[in-house]
């Protein structure tokens, strides 16, 4: 394995309660995404393919197996670290957008900036380029309820870059949009990917929208099925 | 985050449910308001009290009386044949401590060490009080006066070294002596009247130096040492006892002394076989019992604070419920859990500090207003009383310490928001 791995996940297993309620998520997956690739984890609800997508992002952490974020052992990363990591290195973007109602929308992009300690002044004139690239700069004073399905999944996906990330994690970000929005959702996001070379790790049930990804991972009952995924990794 | 964002995070939180803080506020504005009305009021009759009551004498002094009984509420002292002596019981009043005084005693008190310008307090009986040819007043001396503080409207001070005759007047005689303000009154000379023990009639000239706050301790008018000796002398007729005896004596101490010595100096003189009290002494049976009067309002307060407390927790709690969503995505997006708890205990002090502020305003604003309203009306016979007295430092310790409650109250909600898990959070529907 090249050192151009962003995550390496090896045999990582999770569970989620106990005795006769025990539900195994994730059986021992191992997964890897590459610099600069886009990667679909496609399966059906309950396939695990979030739970996947939460440990790889760090927000939990796996009952077993070993895993790597930029050459680093995530496992033993201290709390502290993986807040920091996730802030600064990661993007993510929601099916349910978690806007926060009654808060405008440059406040909205800038969460992340003012998380990790940024002025106040830096934090408006990154917050107001970004929308301004994304066209959303005359919307930046209103509330973010007050905007449509495909404005809003734009200021998530402007939130989720406003940090610079290495990686965007999008959980079915199309999913609560009419094609016609959501196919500019994805030209955007996979714009991103080819100009920008952010790494894009979706998570979805629609084919199309996976087709779209340089590799496909499927998993069904918490395993990778074989046979439908592409698990080698682009150099 | 940064402290100041996070506060200014706070702030915009608490007004994004307007309804809910509102009503928390209220709860929170009640406590402050009666804690700062209460306090107000106990420092209102506590000033008034020590004022009054320095009206009865000088830091500097010892008043001395018979009997060594240190405390006057420690019951009575046991016989003793050496050191008890008989007490005629007639003197009444916050000075009477004991037992009677004979001219030994004096020359004792004299001789200790530390104790200066001892002096027994002669009784002076006046008949009148005239300003020139004018009406005669009835007049009643404080036979403490020499040694006292007076309230002071107008003039200063009595002298206790000056040999001229010197009288300080309650402001209530001034419009019956014919003179328009106090000031008309300080310098000016009334003649007063008494009879000796033999039935002759005498007058005593003597100068006004001050006029006096009418005062509800220490009633009469103050007379300085010379002309309580003078009248006192014209009173015997020139006959003197054998065996004079006085209720009490002054003693002057070095008021500079540290605590500990004056009651050093204390201990020696109640050794020696006397009662001492100093003018603190004094004031401590008094502002107890003032103090016991606002702590039960006080608690009164306190039980509301209490309530109020735990509308903050339900408040809290429930936006830590609707925000669940937020709470999960800050910390998918990198915010601490130790960020996240300072995020809602900030939240909790914030309503605290409205709830307190807001009725600590409201409660000055009220009390300064009722307070003047009740000088004016109902307590007009009580002048110098201000029955409200705000005092910065102690309505910033009430929104000090309503902060405070708020905050403790706030780490429950906050504990269980820091807790979150960001996985579970952003599932929640």
């Amino acid at each position: 394995m090249g050192s151009n791995l962003i995550i390496d996940a090896k045999n990582i297993s999770k569970s989620y309660g106990s005795g006769a309620n025990r539900f195994d998520a994730l059986k021992d997956v191992s997964f890897q995404v590459a610099q600069g690739e886009s990667v679909a984890i496609v399966g059906k609800s309950g396939s695990g393919k979030s739970t996947l997508m939460h440990l790889i992002a760090l927000l939990d952490k796996p009952d077993s197996g070993a895993l790597e974020v930029e050459g680093r052992d995530a496992l033993r990363m201290k709390q502290r670290e993986l807040s920091n990591f996730r802030n600064k290195k990661f993007g993510f973007v929601f099916q349910q957008f978690f806007l926060t109602p009654n808060t405008s929308v440059l406040d909205n992009v800038v969460l992340p900036l003012k998380i990790s300690g940024i002025r106040r002044s830096e934090r408006k004139r990154r917050g107001l380029q970004i929308l301004a690239n994304f066209e959303l700069e005359s919307k930046s004073a209103k509330k973010a309820t007050t905007l449509s399905g495909g404005q809003k999944q734009r200021v998530v996906i402007a939130r989720a870059l406003i940090n610079e990330p290495a990686v965007i994690f999008a959980d079915e970000p199309t999913g609560n949009l009419d094609s016609a929005t959501g196919g500019v959702v994805e030209d955007t996001l996979f714009a991103l990917n080819k100009k920008n070379g952010i790494t894009l790790v979706i998570v979805t049930h629609d084919e199309e929208l996976a087709a779209r990804c340089d590799r496909r991972v499927y998993l069904k009952d918490g395993e990778i099925v074989p046979s439908l995924s592409n698990k080698k990794v682009k150099a | 985050m940064k402290t100041s964002d996070l506060l200014a995070s706070a702030v915009a939180n608490t007004f994004r449910s307007k309804l809910r803080t509102t009503l928390t506020v209220l709860a929170l504005f009640i406590g402050a308001f009666t804690l700062t009305l209460t306090t107000a009021v106990g420092a209102g009759v506590t000033d008034y009290v020590t004022k009054q009551v320095a009206s009865l004498g000088a830091n500097d002094v010892f008043i001395i009386s018979g009997g060594a009984q240190a405390n006057p509420t420690d019951g009575p002292a046991e016989y003793d044949p050496e050191t008890s002596t008989a007490s005629d019981g007639t003197s009444a009043g916050p000075l009477a401590a004991g037992g009677a005084l004979t001219e030994a005693d004096l020359e004792t008190l004299s001789a200790t060490e530390g104790l200066t310008k001892v002096s027994p307090v002669r009784s002076v009986a006046f008949d009148y009080i005239q300003n020139g040819d004018g009406t005669k007043y009835e007049f009643t001396a404080n036979p403490a006066s020499s040694i006292t503080k007076a309230d002071l409207v107008a003039g200063e001070q009595l002298s206790s070294g000056s040999t001229e005759n010197q009288v300080v007047l309650p402001s209530d005689y001034l419009e019956p002596l014919g003179y328009a303000t106090g000031e008309d009154a300080v310098g000016q000379q009334v003649s007063l009247g008494l009879t000796d023990i033999l039935g002759q009639k005498h007058t005593v000239d003597a100068t006004v130096v001050g006029v006096a706050q009418t005062s509800l301790l220490a009633s009469g008018a103050g007379i300085n040492q010379a002309l309580t000796n003078s009248a006192a002398d014209l009173q015997m007729a020139g006959i003197q006892t054998l065996n004079p005896r006085y209720a009490i004596a002054t003693a002057r101490f070095d008021a500079s002394l540290p605590a500990q010595d004056v009651s050093a100096l204390k201990q020696k003189v109640v050794d020696e076989g006397f009662s001492v009290q100093t003018i603190q002494d004094q004031l401590g049976v008094i502002t107890t019992v003032i103090a016991g009067i606002v702590g039960v309002l006080n608690a009164f307060a306190i039980i509301a604070l209490l309530a109020a407390s735990f509308g903050i927790v339900n408040t809290l709690l429930m936006s830590v419920q609707e925000r669940t969503r937020e709470i999960g995505l800050m910390k998918a997006m990198g915010m601490r859990s130790s960020r996240v708890f300072a995020l809602f205990s900030l939240e909790a002090t914030f309503i605290g500090f409205l709830g307190s502020a807001l009725g600590a305003l409201v409660a000055v604003l009220l009390g300064t207003a009722l307070s003047a309203g009740l000088a004016a009306g109902p307590l007009a016979a009580l002048p110098g009383l201000n029955i409200l007295l705000f005092d910065p430092a102690s309505i910033a310790g009430i929104i000090i310490l309503i902060m405070a409650i708020a905050f403790v109250s706030g780490t429950l909600p906050a504990r269980r928001a820091a807790k979150q898990n960001p996985i579970e959070s952003l599932r929640y529907e």
